[in-house]
């Protein structure tokens, strides 16, 4: 019994050390309501509130929101969004990594950093229709609402 | 018959076998780069690719399901996503600080350009600072990597003790597989021995 409540102690340390190891990037701007998904829990978007990978981020349409990621690309997503950070992984030593994310619908905006700076490539951007491979630049994707 | 089947098989195909069409209408903008530097987006649907690698190159996908090239004005951009460009984060600041030969004492001239470090982390509403260590090509590429980040982790306690407070540092060592100026190997190069800073 002892044992299994000292290795659950362990498991929990080793949680809570993952936690911060796996924080993909963090908001720096935030207008209007902006939330994070994050398991199926809403958590407010606040500066200084980090973002994981699986996370996603949901916008009504007053709001605004600006993430810097590790290896320094930004985004920035606008009103009526919702864009998920399917994956990030950024090795700050080799700098090696991939990121995924997928536009559902609304606007953002992609600078692109230290991992496609590495890797041209790395970084790709899903929409409900199309992927774009980004080789390196500033650009804005845009899926506009469903016809009715 | 033959002909009837082969054309029916076709306009099965154009209409069915190709990705489904979609529901919302799709818009890519390439915008000027920071630096000046565009390496361009790839926007692929199926066997329909754009490449844009100018500035305000954009991509359309109509609800017919064409993926087509054309060209945004600034004033459009402006007027369509301004306020989604304007919550872009400030790019992050960055500074190099050097150190003397084969240690983790920062020059003279750098303990003179630790100020300007601290006034940005000290800008920045909510800052995050990113330290990389880097060596010269003297010495082996596991102690390198072992200095370069020796180097970053003293930049790391200068800060804190200069009383900064943020919330996170992340403290990483390049050794000499990224030189700031590049030379051959077993090459002391004063310009090599840095830790950038980026402050973000």
């Amino acid at each position: 019994m002892r044992g299994a409540m000292a290795l659950a102690g362990l498991a929990l340390t080793v949680a809570a050390f993952n936690a911060a190891a796996e924080d993909a990037g963090q908001i720096k701007t935030a207008q209007g309501r902006v939330e994070i998904v994050r398991g199926g829990q809403h958590i407010a978007a606040v500066p200084g509130a980090y973002v994981r990978q699986s996370d996603s981020i949901v916008t009504g349409k007053d709001g605004t929101v600006g993430v810097t990621l590790a290896d320094n690309s930004r985004l920035s997503i606008g009103p009526n969004t919702v864009m998920s950070l399917d994956k990030y992984a950024f090795d700050t030593t080799t700098y090696k990594g991939r990121m995924d994310a997928s536009l559902k619908k609304g606007t953002m905006v992609v600078i692109s950093g230290k991992l496609v700076k590495q890797t041209p490539g790395s970084m790709r951007i899903h929409t409900p229709a199309s992927i774009m491979g980004v080789r390196g630049t500033k650009f804005i994707v845009h899926v506009g609402e469903p016809a009715s | 018959m033959g002909a009837m089947l082969c054309t029916l098989l076709f306009t099965a195909y154009v209409v069915f076998g190709g990705p489904a069409r979609p529901v919302m209408e799709e818009t890519v903008v390439v915008l000027p780069g920071e630096n000046g530097h565009i390496g361009g987006v790839v926007v692929q649907r199926g066997s329909q690719k754009v490449v844009l690698d100018t500035a305000y190159a954009s991509s359309h996908l109509g609800l017919d399901g064409q993926l087509k090239s054309s060209h945004a004005s600034p004033e459009q951009v402006q007027k369509e996503f301004g306020k989604t460009v304007a919550a872009l984060p400030a790019p992050p600041a960055k500074f190099i600080l050097y150190f003397v030969t084969g240690g983790d004492q920062l020059t003279e001239e750098s303990k003179a350009r630790l100020k300007d470090v601290l006034a940005e982390i000290r800008e920045r509403p909510i800052p995050d600072v990113l330290l990389i260590g880097h060596t010269d090509t003297v010495g082996g590429t596991k102690s390198n990597d072992v200095l370069s980040r020796q180097r970053a982790e003293r930049v790391r306690e200068i800060l804190l003790q200069a009383g900064i407070k943020v919330r996170r540092i992340v403290v990483t060592g390049r050794g000499e597989r990224d030189l700031m100026v590049p030379t051959g190997n077993d090459v002391q190069e004063a310009r090599n021995r840095g830790v950038e800073i980026n402050v973000r």
